[in-house]
């Protein structure tokens, strides 16, 4: 039997998949402006944030009412808080966009410290898990989730080398490298953080489709 | 076993040829409170009526399974039904007071189970409508007519009645179906109450109500029990796909 409120779960998952969409195009955006040092572009990642931050209102404003006018029960009460804490992630995804896109701003007009080899390459595994976490909830793919989770620590590993490079190869020999240094090391750590989100809405998404609580307990996965 | 309040097991019943439970084993957990959902005709009201035997009552109807209380056979030849039913109380889906004064409708059943002076009566009468949250409301009308009450009220004077022969299980049979969302709610906080010193059973056809007052849930289906366990459990993740298409709404 169709009902009235699947419309609504429609639509509210909808807007979950526009503001991932936002999402993922800021995290890209905000490489782009790090490869080239483009200030203009970086501006633009700031100013799509708005629009990021209007849908989370939004899709706040559509769960509440959603558990208020249908009090819904299982998987439709599952969905529904999880549409909420998706939004939230979303959301503090697209400000670590607007981070790196400040931090391109620091490092316009200087040179680049070094070559970028291992952030672009964190900045592709923030992309990939971002789109395999909001493609798992599309599906309702529990195999894709947990494929985003075991990937977190990927992101952890190349985070990692990244600071372990930047402060012995250039802060620890060169005090004047510091400036251009500690730009990416942030970088680094707001693309990592980028991955503990997708992480976030995979064990979200788990627990929407089989009632399982991973977050917290890798070993139920 | 003295921490369970029913222990039922393959309990089978029919009304005639047809059969409306079939295999049901259940346990009751004393000062709970456990809620019976599942659409029309599903066999939960036959259930609780089984209960305290209020079915006996209908010619046809036959029964089968262990259905202990307290591990004794309900069903037991021995068994002094009038006693059973005094143990295990029962309130209605529509208030049924007698048409007597709201004091009346209760020393009646004290008076049938031998109490006859009158200020142990008073006494009873004054406890079972505190218990029952009606006393502010009516002390100082005790001899008005209970049909004047409002049906929330009326509901509350039978769980009154109910409570003061002092029982030890309650059984609810959509006992707020009838009534607006006040008193529901003043019935469903007093049913919270009363687990305190209670076992009870509801059964309800309003999920939210079930969810809001009960520590356990039964889903009942073409007299079979589908699905029991916590009630949060329930009604975030049951386990049946039966279950999670009826709380949600895809069917019944």
């Amino acid at each position: 039997m169709e009902r009235h409120l699947d419309e609504k779960l429609q639509e509210l998952k909808a807007d979950i998949l526009r503001m991932g969409s936002l999402v993922e195009h800021a995290i890209g955006a905000s490489m782009e402006a790090l490869k080239q040092l483009d200030r203009d572009a970086a501006e633009k990642v700031i100013c799509s944030d708005k629009a990021v931050d209007e849908l989370e209102l939004s899709i706040d404003e559509k769960s509440l009412d959603l558990l208020a006018l249908y009090q819904p029960m299982a998987v439709d009460l599952r969905f529904i808080t999880m549409a909420m804490k998706i939004s939230t992630d979303l959301e503090r995804m697209a400000d670590l966009a607007v981070d790196i896109a400040q931090r391109v701003l620091e490092l316009a007009g200087k040179p680049l410290l070094k070559p970028l080899v291992d952030i672009p390459q964190l900045a592709v595994l923030a992309q990939h898990m971002t789109k395999d976490a909001l493609d798992s909830f599309v599906k309702a793919d529990v195999f894709l989730a947990k494929k985003v989770i075991l990937c977190d620590k990927d992101a952890d590993s190349l985070r990692n080398k990244v600071q372990a490079e930047l402060i012995n190869d250039y802060i620890a020999k060169d005090k004047s490298a510091v400036s251009r240094a500690i730009p990416l090391l942030l970088i680094a750590r707001h693309l990592e953080r980028i991955c503990d989100h997708a992480t976030n809405i995979a064990e979200d998404v788990i627990y929407m489709i089989e009632a399982k609580v991973v977050k917290h307990h890798q070993e139920r996965l | 076993m003295n921490n369970v309040a029913f222990n039922i097991t393959r309990m089978r019943a029919s009304y005639g040829n047809k059969e409306v439970l079939k295999g049901i084993t259940i346990t009751i957990l004393p000062n709970s409170v456990t809620a019976l959902i599942g659409p029309s005709g599903c066999g939960k009201s036959t259930f609780i009526r089984s209960l305290n035997r209020i079915n006996d009552l209908i010619p046809s109807f036959r029964i089968s399974g262990d259905i202990l209380y307290r591990q004794k056979d309900i069903y037991d030849q021995e068994t002094d039904v009038v006693e059973l039913r005094r143990r295990i109380g029962m309130v209605f889906q529509k208030p049924n007071p007698f048409p007597k004064s709201i004091y009346e409708n209760i020393a009646y059943g004290l008076r049938i189970h031998g109490f006859t002076i009158k200020e142990t009566l008073d006494e009873i009468v004054e406890a079972s409508l505190k218990k029952a949250a009606l006393w502010d409301e009516v002390k100082d009308n005790l001899k008005q007519n209970a049909l004047t009450l409002s049906g929330g009220q009326q509901q509350r004077l039978c769980i009154a009645r109910t409570l003061a022969t002092q029982p030890e299980a309650l059984l609810f049979d959509e006992p707020c179906s009838a009534l607006d969302p006040i008193s529901t709610a003043k019935i469903e906080e007093l049913i919270h109450h009363l687990k305190k010193s209670y076992t009870i059973i509801i059964v309800t056809h309003n999920m939210q109500q079930a969810a809001r007052v009960s520590d356990y849930s039964g889903f009942f289906l073409l007299g079979e029990l589908v699905e029991f366990g916590k009630t949060q459990d329930m009604f975030t993740a049951p386990k049946d796909k039966r279950t999670e298409d009826y709380i949600t709404g895809r069917f019944g």
